[in-house]
Formats: structure tokens, C-alpha cells, sequence
């Protein structure tokens, strides 16, 4: 194995990763317990919400359970890369092939700046102190960012391990991890499985009692390709310290690189970005004609001064045509809204895509059960749309949630694309709450179709006229006769019939959260039946009986 | 120097929600094909050798209970409107068979709809999004983005909608396959293609304060343009004392 992975061994490169990048963004230093919310899921805490429990993926609720005087802040794409872009044109000075991965991180290849730099060691520390410059400036302190964590090895992914394993306050804010040449299988040998990323995969392993990489490594090859296929063996050959895909050795066709002219010059970065989608989707359509992927695609932005501003967008996965979109967005972003030492001076009048790097495209293969099928790529794809016409947060999906009234049982979210192009969508619903606990004291069912969001108020009378109540041990105080309407705000007097009630179930009395003074909630519901058929829920509550809901 | 803008006019622009039919459909007559005939394209391969539709994929599968209504399934492409007490119990019932075989649901402005009743029906609640409604304008466009994209689109104006939206919108489901259903009285301006009236009901189950809502049985008519189920009455459990829809 060791004379393979010597012939294969990645190019060694060198990871700069910012940790906790979003909260750095938005200027928190890491001694503040903060987190940032996206999609109502926590994506990123700072170390002293960690040390309090907080951990990403939670929920808001949980993490201020654990952490109550946590602060709390909204994802702030945009500003995320407008920060970066200092960092990364910091790095310039080292060298002018930086590839960025996102916000928060970026590499280059480590062979022409050593030269420069006399030796790796002398390297990592001119790129530490570059980074802890360009964070300073930004936040205008030291203790307001945390660090960066630099990490060398032969290979992206053992070099971004390696940086995620490098503990930020070692030296000067910038830690370092240096695995030495051909030491990269050592290093990955002890890691959880976990980190390759991809869950479905990694579960499977995990069952199989391989859960570390060196474990997953030590299987031979063929058999791993025969279980699990190209992923499999992609997988496989990062955990035995060598590149993902085996190289290409083709050049890039010349002819894929596309462009668009602006005229006026544009100034505003939204503008260039609605552009940069149709570009890209071009470029994407070029691409997948001669059945090739892109993974790494130089995005050059030109100005009507002549200033230039050309950067490296890289992703392991794929680079659909929305993530090189973003990704212009970010860029432009991060030049147009600057500091004014480098910001341009007049609009943008080209931009420029070019895929650096092509892969194969193996596509994906459609599900054919489970996973993502056609349906669900186009539904995801209407969802996006449809989110850019009518407002972010209008498209929503059902979450399962659980409670005793049919309205809360299930509760809507924001549907929420996953990064990217993937085939994204709302599989995160949660359907039956079948294997949910019991919720005693839940209406029974049939549950009403229609559920009244402004529920209105009813008079319940009994035979003699009298308003129906129900006293503390939940007994009706006469059988319900009739449903009224209350009369109209103009109106004079409760206009005639009404709806005479032909039958009826309950009360079912319901006290809830009687420890809470706030969201505490005592009522007592009832099913009637009108003589025309129709059934509905109503609910005194506070002495007001109103229409929650009609089995339509 | 080019001519002053033209870039924005191009690009800038907001895409026509109609903009993706097929391409044929959309080429001016006289337009030169952008590259020799003689190379076709990946995609241009990939589409060639799509399968045939068949007829049986015309149709989307309904429950048994809805078999006296929809011999074949429900048809794909129509309009479909739904009203009376009790339209949205048929509605969803008319949908679940379709989502558990992969068809996705989009609602448009029914923010009372009972999504607990929905689970509770058989709905596969992770293939339903629930759109809030858009402003009386931008209706139309919203509502053609989903039918293009969504096998079942229910909507519940609560404006007035134009003729003209109703009338592209029925051209783009017959053209898309997906089937729109208008729920509640109020007027929709085209012709809808099956019109579904759920007449009065009898519950069983509450007895003067004892057990509780437990079946309903109503009458369902229909009655529509060159539709099998024209004319047909049938009688059906919305839902039966298991909690499905049921034949009566």
C-alpha cells in the first residue's frame, strides 16, 4: 500500500481555516457565549457556548436550555465573505494561487511559496502571522477573533483535517499541524470515519465496526469498490491519504470558459449576481455536453478602470451552476464593499468564469427507491423560485412537532435548500408521529381538515337560551342547542336562527402547561354536529367559546 | 462600442415563469440551430432516448374508495374544483394515493388547512409544501412556477382571479400533466374540467355528549366536460371509522 500511496500522494498543500468563521464575521470574539442561527438550527457557536453545551445542529430551544444567556444571531452570508476577502487578499502576498473553499478557509500549494519562503516552518509562520494581521484589522483587536489553525500535508483533505486539528491559541492565535511527507496515512489512521462526510456511507461503516479510517483504509481496494462503488472508492482513497478522484490527466478543453460584458458598467452586486446565474448556468451546460463536472472554477471580475480581481472557487463536491453563483456573489462582495485601500473604483464591466479543474461527470444516479428522484429535484427547484418571487420564508414544509390541538401537532418551517445543487430539499420533514411520545389529553381523532387561523367567536345557547359553560370539573351546564353568531359590529340585535345542534361529544377539558404563568393554557372543547351536517370544534376558553376548527 | 444596454435588457430581466416549456415550442420558425445537427449533445442523446409515456402514465393513482369516481385514476393535465363542507377531506383523499407514489402537493394560500388531518388521511407530509399566498398579482405567476414543477397544485384564492392567469394556467397543467384543484364556492373564470361538490353529510358518533365524531358519509357529485365521471353521484366516507376515506 505504501508504494501506491507514495505514486498517488496528494499535492501538498497548505489549509488556512478560521474557526468559527460566521461568528467572527459578525464581530463576536470567542470569550462571549453566541451562537448563529440559520433555518432555526444552530450552524456555529462560539468555544465558550460550546464549554455551556451548545453544539451545532441544535435546535434554538436546546441550546438556550443549556446556555440561557447565550447570544443569538442571524447567518449573515454576505457579510461572511465581505470579511473573508481580507483574509484571502492578505494571503496574496504569499501567493497568487489561492483557492478559496468558502468563507472561512481557503489553500494553495505549498511547493512554489516554500522556495520563497526558506522551508515549510518559516511558511506557516508567515501565513499565520499574515491571517492574525488581516483578523486583527478586522476586528480591531486580538482578543476578538480566534485565531486561525494552519494545516500542511500531502492532499486537500489530510491538510483540512489537519488545520481543523490544529488548536487555534498555540502560537501567537495561529496554531499549526505539519504532517511530514508520506506521513499522511499515520495521520488519518486514528480518525473517526465521520469526517469523510458522507453520511450514508460512513453509517454503514460504522455498522461494520470500521470506525477509523485506517481501519476503512486497511481494506483492499477491489473489495471496497465491489460494495460500495465510486463513492466507496472515493472514499477510500482519501482515507489512505491520496486524492479523491484518480488524477485526470487531460488538459482542460480551452473553449469552456464564458464571459459576459457589461454595458453600462454595473455597480451593484446584485445585479452582477442575477447575471452570474445565467452564466453559469451556461457554463454547466457546456460542461455536462461533453459529460464533464467542474470542481474548481476561476472567477475573474473586470472593472471599467482596468482593475482586476480574479480568485479561486473550489468544491470537493460538485460546482453546480447556484454554487459558482454564490460564489460570484461572495467575491464581488467582498471587493465592491471592502476597505476603501482595495475596494475599485468604478463598476464592473466583465466577468469572467473559467473552469480550472474538470472532473468526469459520473451524475447521479435518480432514486429509484428512496433517495432524490426527478419529482423531487423539480420540486426543489420550483421551491427556490418560488421563494425568489413572493419573499425568503414563504414556502414552507410540515414538521412533525406534537401536541393535544390538531393545529400544533404539526407545525410549518422554512423550506430550506441544501448548500448548493444537491438534490436538496425538504426530505428533513418528519412525517408520522406514530413513534413520537404520547401527547394524553390529545383531541381524538378524525382531526379537522380545516383549522381556523382567526378562529371567530360563537354563542353556544342551551334549550332555554342560556350560554352553555362548563364548570371546574369539566360537566357541561346544560346539553348545547344552538350555535349564534354574534351579530355583526353594525349590526342591532343577534340576527335569527343560527345553527341548531343536532349532536355532540365531549367536553374534553384540557389544562396545559399550568407551570408556565405565561403560555399556560386552561379550555374545554366540544364537537357539534349542525343540523345541515357540518361539524366543528369549539373551545371555551376564558369564558369565550369560538370555532377552532370544521371537519371540512 | 456596442449599443448601450445590452446587457441588462437580457439578463436583468425577470424569467417568464413560462419560460420553460419546450424548447420547439419557444424557437422562432426562421432561427439558425446553434450547432451542426450532426453532433448532438449529451442532453440532446438523453432525451432521445427517454422512455415513451404510456397512457397509464397519464393517469395518477387514487385510493379504491375513489375508484367509482376515477375508473382509470385521476387524470393528469385537468382542473379540478372542489366545493361544499367537507371539499378538503375530498381533496386530500384525492391526493394520497398520488404521494405515496412520489407525486409532490404544493398549497397556495390555505392557511387553514389541517395538516394534522392530512397525516392523519395517509398524506406523505414530507412531498407537501405549503406556500403562503401571494399578493393578488404575483398569483399567477407563483401558481404556474409549482403547476410546471408539482403534480398536485391546490389553491384557495381568496382575490379574484383573471382569466387570463386561469386560462394559462389550464393550458400549462394539460401541457405539464400536473392536475389543479380550485378549492371552495368562490368563481374561477375558465371552465374547469371536473367540478366536485361535496352535498350533505351524516356523522356517526356523538350521541348526546357521549363518544365522539367517529364517520361521516356525504354524497360527492360530479359533473364536468367530457370527463368519464360526468353526471356520477357517489356516496363515500370522509373518512370511514378507520380514519381513511372509505367507499360507502
Amino acid at each position: 500500500m505504501s508504494g501506491a500511496a507514495a505514486v498517488d500522494a496528494g499535492v501538498r498543500t497548505l489549509v488556512v481555516r478560521c474557526p468559527d468563521w460566521p461568528l467572527t464575521a459578525l464581530g463576536v470574539g470567542p470569550l462571549q457565549p453566541a451562537l448563529v442561527l440559520a433555518s432555526g438550527r444552530v450552524v456555529a457557536t462560539t468555544p465558550a457556548a460550546r464549554e455551556a453545551g451548545v453544539a451545532r445542529g441544535q435546535r434554538l430551544r436546546e441550546a438556550q436550555f443549556r446556555c440561557p444567556e447565550v447570544r443569538v444571531l442571524e447567518r449573515d452570508d454576505s457579510r461572511e465573505a465581505r470579511r473573508f476577502e481580507v483574509v484571502a487578499a492578505a494571503l496574496e502576498d504569499v501567493t497568487p494561487w489561492l483557492e478559496a473553499w468558502r468563507p472561512g478557509s481557503c489553500a494553495f500549494g505549498v511547493r512554489g511559496p516554500v522556495r520563497l519562503s526558506g522551508g515549510e516552518v518559516n511558511l506557516v509562520g508567515r501565513t499565520a502571522r499574515l491571517v492574525v494581521a488581516a483578523l486583527d484589522d478586522l476586528v480591531g483587536s486580538s482578543a476578538g477573533h480566534p485565531g486561525c489553525g494552519i494545516g500542511v500535508a500531502d492532499g486537500r483533505f489530510a491538510a483540512g483535517l489537519a488545520a481543523g486539528a490544529a488548536d487555534a491559541s498555540v502560537v501567537d492565535g495561529g496554531g499549526a499541524v505539519v504532517v511530514p511527507p508520506g506521513g499522511v496515512p499515520a495521520f488519518l489512521a486514528p480518525l473517526p470515519v465521520a469526517v469523510l462526510g458522507r453520511p450514508a456511507l460512513v453509517d454503514v461503516l460504522v455498522r461494520l465496526g470500521l470506525d477509523t479510517l485506517g481501519a476503512f483504509a486497511a481494506l483492499p481496494a477491489g473489495d471496497v469498490v465491489a460494495r460500495f462503488g465510486a463513492e466507496g472508492r472515493d472514499a477510500h482513497r482519501l482515507a489512505s491519504g491520496m486524492d479523491g478522484r484518480p488524477p485526470d490527466p487531460r488538459p482542460v478543453p480551452p473553449d469552456l470558459e464564458v464571459s459576459v460584458a457589461f454595458d453600462p458598467p454595473v455597480e451593484r452586486v446584485d445585479q452582477v449576481a442575477f447575471a452570474a446565474r445565467s452564466l453559469s448556468e451556461a457554463l454547466h451546460g457546456r460542461l455536462s455536453d461533453r459529460g464533464l463536472a467542474c470542481t474548481l472554477v476561476l472567477i475573474e471580475a473586470e472593472t471599467e478602470h482596468g482593475e482586476r480581481l480574479a480568485r479561486r472557487w473550489r468544491d470537493e463536491g460538485v460546482l453546480g451552476p447556484g454554487a459558482v453563483a454564490d460564489r460570484v456573489r461572495w467575491q464581488l462582495e467582498g471587493w465592491l464593499h471592502g476597505p476603501p485601500a482595495t475596494r475599485p473604483t468604478s463598476g464592473i464591466t466583465r466577468l469572467v468564469l473559467v473552469p480550472d479543474e474538470v472532473v468526469p461527470a459520473t451524475g447521479r444516479q435518480q432514486g429509484f427507491w428512496g433517495g432524490a428522484s426527478a419529482a423531487d429535484e423539480r420540486a426543489a427547484r420550483a421551491c427556490t423560485r418560488v421563494e425568489g418571487l413572493v419573499g425568503p420564508g414563504s414556502v414552507r414544509v410540515p414538521e412533525w412537532r406534537g401536541g393535544r390541538d390538531p393545529g400544533e401537532c404539526l407545525a410549518l418551517v422554512p423550506f430550506v435548500r441544501r448548500d448548493g445543487d444537491g438534490p436538496g430539499h425538504p426530505s428533513r420533514v418528519v412525517a408520522a408521529g406514530a413513534d413520537g411520545p404520547p401527547w394524553p389529553g390529545a383531541l381524538p381523532g378524525p382531526l379537522p381538515a380545516a383549522v381556523h387561523v382567526d378562529p371567530a367567536t360563537v354563542e353556544v345557547r342551551d334549550a332555554a337560551g342560556r350560554m352553555v359553560v362548563v364548570d371546574g370539573r369539566g360537566v357541561l351546564s346544560a346539553p348545547p342547542h344552538l350555535l349564534l353568531s354574534p351579530p355583526a359590529p353594525g349590526g342591532s340585535a343577534a340576527t335569527g336562527a343560527g345553527d341548531r345542534v343536532v349532536a355532540w361529544a365531549g367536553p374534553w377539558p384540557l389544562d396545559e402547561r399550568w407551570w408556565d404563568p405565561r403560555r399556560r393554557r386552561r379550555c374545554a372543547r366540544l364537537q357539534v354536529v349542525a343540523a345541515d351536517g357540518t361539524a366543528r370544534l369549539v373551545v371555551l376558553e376564558g369564558g369565550v367559546w369560538r370555532v377552532a376548527a370544521t371537519y371540512d | 462600442m456596442a449599443a448601450p444596454h445590452r446587457f441588462p435588457a437580457s439578463l436583468l430581466a425577470e424569467p417568464d415563469p413560462f419560460d420553460d416549456l419546450a424548447e420547439e415550442e419557444r424557437a422562432e420558425p426562421g432561427a439558425e440551430p446553434s450547432r451542426p445537427r450532426s453532433v448532438p449533445t449529451v442532453g440532446e442523446v438523453a432525451s432521445w432516448t427517454r422512455p415513451t409515456v404510456l397512457a397509464v402514465e397519464r393517469a395518477l393513482p387514487v385510493l379504491p374508495a375513489l375508484a367509482g369516481l376515477f375508473p382509470g385514476g385521476l387524470r393528469r393535465g385537468i382542473t379540478i374544483g372542489i366545493s361544499g363542507v367537507g371539499a378538503r377531506s375530498l381533496a386530500i383523499a384525492m391526493m394520497v394515493r398520488a404521494t405515496a407514489t412520489g407525486s409532490w402537493i404544493a398549497v397556495v394560500g390555505d392557511p387553514d388547512l389541517g395538516l394534522a388531518a392530512a397525516a392523519g388521511q395517509g398524506l406523505a407530509m414530507e412531498r407537501l409544501v405549503v406556500v403562503e399566498a401571494p399578493d393578488p398579482t404575483g398569483w399567477g405567476p407563483v401558481v404556474a412556477t409549482l403547476v410546471g414543477a408539482f403534480d398536485l397544485v391546490m389553491v384557495a384564492p381568496r382575490h379574484r382571479v383573471g382569466a387570463v392567469d386561469a386560462r394559462r394556467l389550464a393550458a400549462r397543467c394539460r401541457e405539464r400533466g400536473s392536475v389543479l384543484f380550485h378549492l371552495g364556492a368562490g368563481p374561477w373564470p375558465d371552465r374547469l374540467d371536473l367540478r366536485l361538490v361535496v352535498g350533505a353529510a351524516t356523522w356517526t358518533g356523538p350521541d348526546a355528549g357521549h363518544g365522539r365524531l367517529w364517520s361521516r358519509r356525504a354524497g360527492v357529485t360530479a359533473s364536468g366536460r367530457g370527463m368519464e365521471s360526468t353526471g356520477r353521484r357517489t356516496e363515500l366516507l370522509l373518512p370511514g371509522p378507520d380514519g381513511m376515506t372509505g367507499g360507502a
